[in-house]
């Protein structure tokens, strides 16, 4: 068997933070805390979680933007180069603030190609090719940033980072910017990509029925850890850990049979809980459990 | 039959730039009966936010005209009342909780002092006369009514020491200062994680049902929706395409654009697959 296309072990990232009189204190904020996982060729894994929960962290350790405190990333087995040589893209949450405005449709997605050594011959070629692929229009090649809708803007960030062929495609909460009738539009073409180019995608989102219809397998993410993982039907049908089921159980759905499907959540004093204090219940229920 | 607590009726709005006019609101109607839990839904740039803000007078003229319709409240026209009388509905009477719960809260101020001096202006344009000691004493009232555990606590806190949900918390506390008849709310929760949405969209049902307000709430989010409104309008372009009651909308959308958007939200139990082939529809 061939190795995975990523694999993360015991990744973790601690950041020094000042507090106190005049910051005069540190305290260590472990953001990432000994995460490990496989990605498999053609893919898609799903990590979930809500805001300080890692994610983001993790993705920019895999691309070479933040140095690990512990831990290795393999690409296809191997250890990572720097930054700027590794098999692997993102695209980013908000493409208007990802696209230099400055920069017509075809000179940024030539960035990536110039750096790797691609003449402007070649490059011009490879543009209307991958403008193809995101079902652009040829002519778009010479528009701005400002002249694009959302989704187009989007579909231009999805060209640019497939220009270098990576091995490894990061979506940071890609749709998270677009109207929902936009957004179904942009993960029919990644999913269509994916399965065309054979691509590996990771995909980072807090949307949980949106990765319900993507992912693979999923990976929930509580205070800089993976608490929980398996296939994505796995886990939405059947979720183990306290977090896992508060964060599905708080998503708002559209039909009755969703809502039936939902783990439901213990009110705790008439309010549903924190994440905080739901896990301390569950923790505490266990240990009277097996104290009886 | 009563009328409802605030009836828009035909309601035209049109923005002049640069030389160019254009109609973004072409004839809204909409209701929000008293103790009523509406909803208005659309995409972006379906024209929410400029009924929204034409409701509260927030419009600025220019660019922005209101060509035609009226705006009822309690029955009185928004649109052809005096200046001063409609100063004595805003923020008291009819409020507004804002999206952004950082933006909306000013950094160098404790809640207690802002929420304040909210009140002593609303209580100087409603004549109403009260101690600051008694002001003091409502700000904690309503913060307990956002469910704060400690609300001297919170009241003493500047807005960096709060997390998001409780500043959103802060923020419904802020527009319950004057006993509104109508809430209306911004996008609730869509700053916020999903485990906090929750936990607001709660919060502002109960409200409703235990205070006796009418709420008016403004999204883009179909699920929150379903969650929390009795009536839905939905919008598009500048009219509004279909309201009934949320029941009978999820049950049986009749136009075809409430369908498509409806159809264009993932679902948590699956089986929407995304990709045209073998996929989606």
């Amino acid at each position: 068997m061939s190795a995975p296309v990523l694999e993360l072990r015991g990744l973790s990232k601690a950041f020094r933070v000042r507090h106190g009189f005049m910051g005069r204190e540190t305290r260590e904020i472990r953001a990432v805390n000994d995460v490990s996982l496989t990605i498999g060729r053609g893919e898609v894994y799903g990590l979930a979680g809500e805001s300080g929960s890692g994610k983001s962290t993790i993705a920019r350790m895999i691309m070479g933007l933040t140095e690990p405190t512990a831990g290795t990333i393999l690409i296809d087995g191997a250890p990572v180069a720097h930054a700027g040589q590794r098999p692997v893209q993102m695209v980013f949450q908000n493409p208007g603030a990802s696209l230099n405005p400055r920069r017509t449709v075809a000179q940024s997605i030539t960035v990536p190609l110039a750096v790797q050594g691609v003449g402007a011959a070649d490059s011009a070629a490879r543009v209307a090719e991958l403008l193809e692929m995101v079902e652009l229009p040829r002519h778009f090649a010479g528009r701005y940033p400002h002249e694009l809708s959302g989704g187009q803007k989007q579909r231009v960030a999805i060209a640019r980072a497939l220009a270098t062929t990576p091995k490894l495609l990061i979506l940071d909460e890609p749709t998270s910017a677009l109207d929902v009738s936009v957004q179904a539009k942009v993960m029919d073409l990644l999913a269509d990509l994916g399965r065309d180019l054979g691509l590996t995608y990771l995909f980072i989102s807090h949307d949980l029925s949106l990765m319900r219809n993507f992912a693979d397998r999923v990976g929930i993410l509580y205070l800089g850890r993976i608490v929980e993982t398996g296939t994505a039907d796995q886990v939405f049908a059947a979720p183990s850990h306290a977090y896992s089921r508060l964060l599905i159980a708080s998503v708002p759905v559209m039909s009755e049979d969703e809502a039936r499907a939902r783990p439901t959540i213990p009110l705790i004093d008439g309010e549903i809980p924190t994440a905080e204090a739901l896990v301390a219940h569950e923790a505490k229920q266990l240990s009277q459990g097996s104290k009886a | 039959m009563t009328a409802p607590l605030l009836s828009i009726r035909g309601l035209k709005v049109r923005f002049t730039a640069y030389g160019q006019v254009n109609e973004v609101l072409h004839g809204v109607d909409l209701d929000v009966p008293a103790r009523g839990n509406v909803a208005l839904v659309g995409e972006s740039g379906s024209g929410k936010s400029v009924t929204m803000k034409a409701i509260m007078g927030l419009l600025r003229t220019p660019p922005a005209e209101i060509t035609g319709g009226q705006i009822l409240f309690r029955g009185q026209d928004l649109l052809t009342m005096r200046e001063r009388e409609r100063l004595k509905l805003r923020g008291t009477a009819m409020s507004m909780v804002f999206q952004d719960p950082m933006s909306s809260l000013n950094p160098v101020f404790t809640i207690r002092d802002q929420l304040a001096t909210i009140l002593k202006y609303a209580d100087r344009r409603l004549g109403r006369d009260r101690s600051r000691a008694q002001r003091l004493a409502r700000v904690h009232e309503v913060l307990a009514q956002v469910r704060m555990r400690e609300p001297e606590q919170v009241a003493a806190a500047f807005p960096i020491m709060l997390s998001g949900g409780m500043r959103q918390r802060v923020l419904i506390a802020m527009a319950l200062l004057s006993e509104p008849e109508l809430l209306i709310a911004d996008e609730p929760g869509t700053a916020l994680d999903v485990t906090t949405q929750a936990q607001i969209l709660k919060l502002l049902k109960d409200l409703v049902a235990e205070r006796g307000l009418a709420l008016l709430m403004i999204t883009h989010n179909l699920g929150v929706v379903r969650e929390t409104a009795d009536r839905v309008y939905v919008m598009n372009k500048g009219t509004i395409v279909e309201s009934a009651t949320t029941g009978a909308i999820f049950a049986h959308p009749r136009e075809e654009y409430t369908r498509d958007l409806m159809a264009a939200v993932p679902r948590l139990t699956g089986g929407h697959r995304y990709g045209t082939q073998g996929g989606r529809a």
